[in-house]
């Protein structure tokens, strides 16, 4: 494929003392979709607080599409094509879905700077049609929807402003059997639109079946990457417990 | 088209349906409904005068402006209890400095108490944004302060108010036959109707009040936000003290010390919610209005203040239960 989207180099976090992050390199490709895996505390939520500008790495490079970045802040990620769906979502609970899609990027036209309703509604529902989110009109709060739908309307929210990476993490952590298939669906249709993602998941069984390649964290340690056709479940758990398979 | 997931466990369309009205129009209902009362209770009584219904809304002028500005912190997220110390303040402020300038009357008086709420407004708005201090703490704090600095800016005495221009403006003038005071309620409804409503910074507002974090995470300057909403709280308690000296031509330590509650009242009667994210500034109008009503009915039915104050309390606490049963389950 042409150039990776994210390329990270050697990246490395400390916290005082404390190493979170050694010696970390990954790349993600247009239309590809890696999954970060790796037990609690293994350095995944700092590592996507990296990507995402939350933490300034203690050393090692970030490049977006062949150019170096410094990310200051969430803001400046942003600016660079990356979003993050949350694990909390971060959706205003009683704004309506539309709001949400358009959340501190709302639409205005006129010159008193209105907000353009009407167009948000039909691109949110653009939007949502597209990507098979099943939600009852744009208008609808988000409290008034369930788990499987919030998640769509965040993941939507995420590809609506994201030009080269979405951030998953746990996507489908709080979710039921159906609602994650939803889900999952919604995930491999990203591919598509030749976005990279990067997934964070606990479920072995979902990094198998959603993914291109795995990438595996162990106590700040990066273990390894694997193609996912060419790997199996035992060798990703002997590389996430460090235990070597029987 | 996408289609409703029915699988969900969404709450029924009837069940939607009757509670958001319940919630949205319980302020229409109920004002209608006192409305109605009155009318008929007082036929002989000249509530339906025109006289009377305009005084109300002429009476009820500063209680509107500030609960516009209510609508605004509270939809933030935020409380702002001073409003009510910062109206005595504000009017005693232009008082003074029209009387230190009689040539520069007008202007000075509307910086003097434009200039105290904003004031106001920037050292509750500083805390509360940039140290995070609990917002009905530190308003409580500065209530009280500014309430003592207000009686102590006169001794307790009161101040004429005597500019022909100032009180025309902010009190007793017209223009076509339009009270001025109707014309500031107004136009104040309509300015603070079109920034929450129609502008980004309203939706940063109820962003900011939803969910503060998801609104940082998607790039809304929160701090700024929680700033904002206590200066133009700030300001509508200004120009509330403004409209109070002007129409009583004078300014006294006394003024707006009652209508906090009156305010919060109005406000959640009128589908604001107290923990932000939902307002409404018409809905404010109404409840305001709403409360002038009750004030001006149970004056005219010959209950003794005393009497007043515990059937209006006892309607307040019903009409907040009812506005508020929706949002508790």
């Amino acid at each position: 494929m042409n150039q990776p989207v994210l390329a990270l180099n050697n990246i490395r976090k400390s916290f005082g003392g404390v190493v979170a992050i050694e010696d970390f390199s990954l790349t993600v490709h247009p239309g590809e979709i890696v999954a970060l895996v790796g037990d609690n505390g293994a350095g995944k939520s700092t590592l996507i607080k990296i990507i995402s500008g939350v933490h300034a790495p203690t050393s090692g490079s970030i490049v977006i599409e062949g150019e170096s970045v410094a990310m200051s802040s969430a803001t400046k990620a942003r600016e660079h094509g990356i979003e993050v769906v949350y694990q909390d979502l971060a959706l205003a609970d009683q704004q309506s879905v539309y709001m949400n899609l358009f959340l501190g990027r709302e639409l205005t036209r006129g010159p008193f700077g209105q907000l353009d309703r009407n167009t948000m509604v039909a691109e949110t529902q653009r939007l949502v049609d597209e990507l098979d989110v099943r939600i009852p009109s744009p208008h609808a709060a988000i409290r008034d929807l369930s788990g499987g739908q919030r998640q769509g309307i965040a993941i939507a929210r995420a590809t609506r402003w994201a030009k080269k990476l979405i951030l998953l993490d746990e996507p489908t952590a709080a979710l039921g059997v159906a609602e994650t298939a939803r889900v999952e669906n919604i995930v491999a249709s990203l591919k598509a639109r030749n976005i990279g993602v990067l997934i964070i998941s606990h479920s072995l069984d979902q990094v198998f079946r959603l993914s291109d390649r795995i990438c595996v964290l162990r106590r700040g340690k990066q273990i390894g990457i694997r193609k996912t056709a060419e790997t199996d479940k035992n060798e990703i758990v002997s590389m996430i417990t460090g235990l070597e398979a029987a | 088209m996408a289609t409703p997931d029915t699988a969900s466990a969404a709450p029924s369309l009837l069940d939607r349906l009757t509670g958001a009205n319940l919630q949205q129009y319980v302020v229409y209902v109920g004002f209608i409904a006192i409305f109605i009362f009155f009318a008929v209770v007082l036929r002989d009584s000249g509530f339906l005068t025109q006289r009377n219904l305009v005084n109300i809304i002429l009476q009820t002028a500063p209680v509107t402006i500030m609960a516009i500005g209510l609508v605004f912190a509270l939809s933030a997220g935020e409380i702002d209890l001073s409003i009510g110390s910062t109206v005595a303040v504000s009017a005693l402020c232009a008082a003074m400095a029209m009387a230190a300038m009689p040539q520069v009357a007008l202007p000075v008086g509307i910086a003097a108490g434009l200039g105290a709420g904003l004031a106001v407004g920037f050292v509750n708005g500083a805390l509360v944004a940039w140290l995070r201090l609990p917002s009905f703490l530190v308003t409580l704090a500065t209530m009280g302060l500014i309430a003592g600095v207000a009686r102590s800016l006169t001794q307790l005495r009161s101040i004429p108010v005597t500019d022909p221009m100032f009180t025309g403006i902010f009190g007793s003038g017209a223009v076509f036959g339009i009270p001025s005071l109707v014309i500031w309620t107004i136009a104040a409804i309509a300015i603070g109707h079109f920034a929450f409503r129609q502008t980004r910074f309203g939706a940063h507002v109820l962003a900011t009040g939803d969910n503060a974090r998801a609104a940082m995470v998607t790039g809304i300057k929160v701090p700024r936000i929680r700033l904002a909403v206590f200066l133009i709280s700030g300001a509508m308690a200004g120009l509330a003290g403004l409209l109070y000296s002007g129409r009583l031509q004078a300014a006294k330590y006394t003024l707006g010390e009652t209508d906090l509650m009156t305010v919060i009242a109005a406000v959640i009667v009128g589908g604001t919610l107290l923990n932000g994210g939902k307002g409404s500034i018409i809905g404010a109008l109404v409840g305001s209005l709403m409360m002038g009503m009750l004030n001006n009915g149970l004056i005219l039915m010959g209950l003794s203040v005393s009497d007043q104050m515990i059937v209006r309390g006892l309607i307040i606490l019903v009409a907040v239960a009812v506005s508020l049963r929706e949002t508790a389950r």
